[in-house]
């Protein structure tokens, strides 16, 4: 055993040595191998996150939601709609949500404005996200000044700013008493933006779908398995960004596989003749060439996972908040629960690795067959 | 003179690497554990508010609310426009709901 350790203990000497005799090459090679592996792995524990975060969120989101359709767009739906909803076999119950949009001239931003369903919010006062705190360095007990429909003033009290915890779902949340949110955006009376359907059995739920898109051809139910669907796609590897960033991924291990694959140079070939005309043997030289891929290709993985886990995690992944951000005035500002997707690393892993040092191994195979003296002089 | 072989260098280092490996491991269900308060706020405050998106991307109407948009709200301005918010590309819509809302219409 202690033989065998020896061996390699020596093999990886030399193959070090091998690998500092051309530093500048193999340094450079080594940083941009660690810096494909930093982006692919900052990607993985960004989706991963972030999907698991979106499960346990959206884990209690509505059952179903019933919006209405008009000319293929989101159209306001009657709450009538609601009482004959609640009245199907299956419906546990049926709220109304108000909700809208409202852009800030001031600032540029959107804001999500809503109505919670019991009286958390006093008329004319407002409960906001941070993310809105932040951009309108506000703070409690300020006035915001609003514009109606109408474009006359409407002055709102800050009653509460939600905690820093709510950013992932709040950040540009602002929440008014209906009284105000009518004032604002002046709803035409007996009328929803959309209605929340709960279902007491969630099997029923599709059969329940079908007879509310049966009865009101007008609508569309949105499930709330549809909803999860809905993060469980998010950076989906066929979007467009990802793919350009896989793609430019795997065309860096293309061309470094191809580069070893193709070939060693006139210098390395040369090594591997004196080494065989010195005594080694074709399984060393195979051992060689096999530490130097590893060493390479490993280092660069297991620098490049612990960057990326740092750069996400600890640092908010910042490297993507520009693509992230997009042309978004108001962008929340979120710290991810720490999760690994193991068999994705896994994956890097078999992907990163095992061809770099399988390709380093090949070519060094052939010119370890070959005879040391024509190995020499070629 | 003793002088230490570039293996045992590079031993060290992959041992630290590992170590490093194990540490994540340990800082993911530490962080998981410290954050269960947080999570569970944020699911309540989903419960009570009847959320149903992320704050991820406040730039257009669809990005903000994914899974509430109409299936061709990218394309409202014209039904040839192209995606033009730079989110629009990492939020796709999911195969299920085209299903079902074939399904239904």
């Amino acid at each position: 055993m202690s033989s065998f350790i020896n061996r390699h203990r020596n093999i990886i000497d030399f193959a070090l040595s091998s690998l500092l005799r051309r530093k500048i090459k193999n340094i450079s090679l080594l940083g941009v191998y660690t810096l494909i592996i930093f982006v692919l792995a900052s990607l993985i524990f960004f989706v991963h996150a972030l999907r698991r975060e979106a499960a346990l969120i959206l884990k209690n989101a509505p059952d179903m939601v019933v919006q209405r359709l008009m000319a293929g767009r989101h159209e306001l739906i009657p709450v009538d709609y609601g009482q004959k909803i609640s009245s199907i076999r299956g419906v546990q119950d049926v709220v109304p949500r108000l909700w809208g949009y409202y852009f800030d001239p001031a600032i540029g931003s959107n804001y999500t404005v809503m109505v919670p369903r019991d009286n958390m919010v006093q008329p004319d006062n407002i409960i906001i996200g941070t993310g809105v705190a932040r951009v309108r360095k506000a703070s409690v007990r300020d006035l915001i000044a609003f514009q109606a429909y109408d474009k006359t003033p409407l002055l709102l009290m800050i009653q509460q700013i939600l905690p820093y915890e709510s950013e992932l779902v709040a950040a540009d949340l602002i929440l008014m008493s209906e009284q105000d949110f009518q004032s604002m955006f002046n709803l035409p009376k007996g009328y929803a933006t959309d209605l929340a359907v709960s279902v007491a059995n969630p099997r029923e739920l599709v059969t329940v779908a079908t007879k509310i898109a049966e009865q009101f051809p007008d609508t569309r139910p949105i499930l709330k398995s549809e909803i999860l669907r809905t993060y469980d796609s998010v950076f989906d590897w066929r979007g467009g960004m990802m793919i350009v960033i896989m793609s430019a991924a795997i065309l860096s291990f293309i061309i470094f596989a191809w580069d070893k694959a193709t070939g060693l140079s006139a210098e390395e070939r040369k090594e591997i003749g004196i080494l065989k005309s010195i005594g080694w043997e074709t399984s060393d030289v195979l051992f060689l060439k096999f530490w130097e891929g590893i060493v390479i290709s490993l280092s660069a993985f297991l620098c490049g996972v612990l960057l990326a886990y740092g750069h996400v995690f600890f640092f908010s992944a910042t490297i993507f908040e520009h693509a992230l951000k997009g042309w978004s005035i108001l962008y929340p500002q979120f710290r991810l629960v720490p999760a690994i997707d193991a068999f994705q690393l896994t994956v890097l892993f078999a992907l990163s690795v095992l061809p770099y040092t399988v390709a380093t191994i090949v070519p060094a195979w052939l010119a370890a067959s070959a005879d040391p003296d024509a190995a020499m002089r070629s | 003179m003793f002088k230490v072989r570039k293996s045992t260098y590079y031993l060290v280092f992959l041992v630290s690497c590992l170590a490093m490996f194990v540490a994540m491991t340990l800082h993911v269900r530490y962080g998981q554990a410290e954050a269960k308060t947080g999570s569970e706020y944020r699911a309540s405050l989903a419960e009570k508010l009847m959320i149903t998106d992320l704050c991820l991307f406040t730039e257009a109407r669809y990005t903000r609310h994914p899974s509430m948009a109409d299936l061709d709200t990218p394309f409202q301005d014209h039904p040839v426009s192209l995606e033009h918010f730079p989110s629009g590309s990492f939020v796709s819509p999911p195969d299920f709901t085209a299903r079902l809302h074939e399904l239904i219409h």
